[in-house]
């Protein structure tokens, strides 16, 4: 047996072994692993978050952009310098995330919208789209079959904490 | 001026990153920037790191931040022996999974104590016992999932010897030891492991290393410790407001 990844396109770190082994032309056997079965906050839980834990969360997103921003691109065209890189690769997939859900995180942000056109370059564009599809449909999914809520709502509750 | 290193032994990284440098002999001059006196803060430090944290290097003009980095650089630039970051691919690949899983579920939670135990006393913030109890719940399975994945029937986290991976883990798991939970009671595969690391690291090397963190809950009830100036209080609430 040759290579194997066990993927889940809805993971950020999923997404970036993905676009890197496809990308370089890495032959493997994709092994899709369902995790939640295509749903995901507030829409999974079918209730609303308590409007100050989104507040929160939201705050605390926006300052870890401004230090990305900050501290890490500054005034480069990549993460670590003027080509792409592993850091790129793992970041924009972790921002692709809150976007999937909704959240606009590279509106009000041109230099990090700059970034990530020149991320998805370099990645190219299809290969980029194809990683995301699943999570920017997210948010048209139904919400979870209760037997399913049940078992996950826990761990979901200690994810949001 | 030669390789400086920014460090507080009282944080978990720092301690790794000193153990490893003096472990191997690399000459270096000690900066310590002393967090519970809120020098992490200071207009100078920010010029060293804006990000208020420790370790950090300085080799020169390159400016290095998080204690993996700065690991790893050093273990190459010195050349430091094998085992610390094999060359061989998959021992190598271990070690980086080790710590990746690290990243997520021991930093951050392991370092909880510190902030319940000594600084909110300190600075008059109040921590709700359920969040204590809380994260004595996810070190408890983040230990569990350490012995069975990591640790197994090895000697070292990631093999028969001892890696990086080792030292990282050991000095995250010192801190909630030395604020009062002894975590490796009861646990007779982590007691044993954490003895096969402090012997190869040598037991002079560790006793200077741990002695600030062993000794804070004394401090703390003399009454010696450092009293943070306000100007530290913001971050420190912040930090503390963090705890889930």
């Amino acid at each position: 047996m040759g290579l194997e990844l066990y993927l889940d396109l809805l993971s950020q770190p999923c997404r970036a072994v993905y676009i890197f082994a496809r990308k370089n032309g890495i032959p493997f056997e994709l092994r899709t692993v369902e995790l939640l079965k295509g749903v995901m906050l507030p829409v999974f839980l079918g209730e609303p978050v308590s409007p100050q834990m989104l507040a929160a969360t939201l705050a605390e997103l926006d300052e870890t952009l401004q230090l990305l921003e900050d501290k890490f691109l500054q005034n480069k065209a990549f993460l670590i310098g003027s080509h792409i890189s592993l850091a790129d690769l793992v970041a924009i997939t972790e921002l692709m995330h809150p976007v999937g859900a909704g959240c606009q995180v590279f509106e009000g942000r041109p230099k990090l919208a700059a970034w990530r056109q020149r991320v998805e370059a370099a990645v190219g564009e299809d290969l980029f789209q194809e990683a995301h599809k699943v999570i920017l449909k997210v948010k048209d999914s139904p919400p979870a079959d209760p037997t399913i809520k049940q078992k996950l709502m826990p761990g979901l509750l200690a994810m949001i904490r | 001026m030669g390789l400086e290193l920014y460090l507080d032994l009282l944080s978990q990284p720092s301690r790794a990153v000193y153990i490893f440098a003096k472990k191997n002999g690399i000459p270096f001059e000690l900066r310590t920037v002393e967090v519970l006196k809120g020098q992490h803060l200071s207009k100078e430090f920010f010029q060293v790191n804006s990000l208020h944290r420790v370790p950090v290097l300085k080799d020169g003009d390159f400016i290095l931040t998080e204690s993996v980095a700065i690991l790893i650089y050093l273990s190459i630039k010195y050349q430091t022996a094998d085992y610390w970051y094999p060359p061989d691919l998959q021992a190598r690949a271990r070690v980086h999974e080790y710590l990746g899983w690290h990243a997520d579920c021991i930093r951050g939670t392991f370092g909880v104590s510190l902030w319940t135990r000594v600084v909110a006393p300190l600075i008059g913030a109040q921590v709700p016992e359920e969040k204590v109890k809380r994260n004595r719940a996810i070190m408890d399975q983040a230990l569990q999932q350490l012995e069975d994945k990591f640790l197994g029937d090895r000697a070292f986290l990631t093999g028969q010897q001892l890696t990086l991976a080792d030292l990282m883990a050991l000095e995250e798991l010192m801190q909630p030891v030395a604020l009062g939970y002894d975590l490796f009671e009861g646990r007779p595969r982590l007691a044993a492991w954490r003895g096969r690391v402090e012997a190869f690291l040598g037991a002079e090397l560790c006793q200077e290393a741990h002695s600030p963190i062993l000794s804070i809950l004394e401090q703390a009830a003399k009454k010696t410790l450092p009293v943070p100036p306000p100007e530290a209080y913001p971050n420190m609430l912040l930090r503390i407001a963090k705890i889930p």
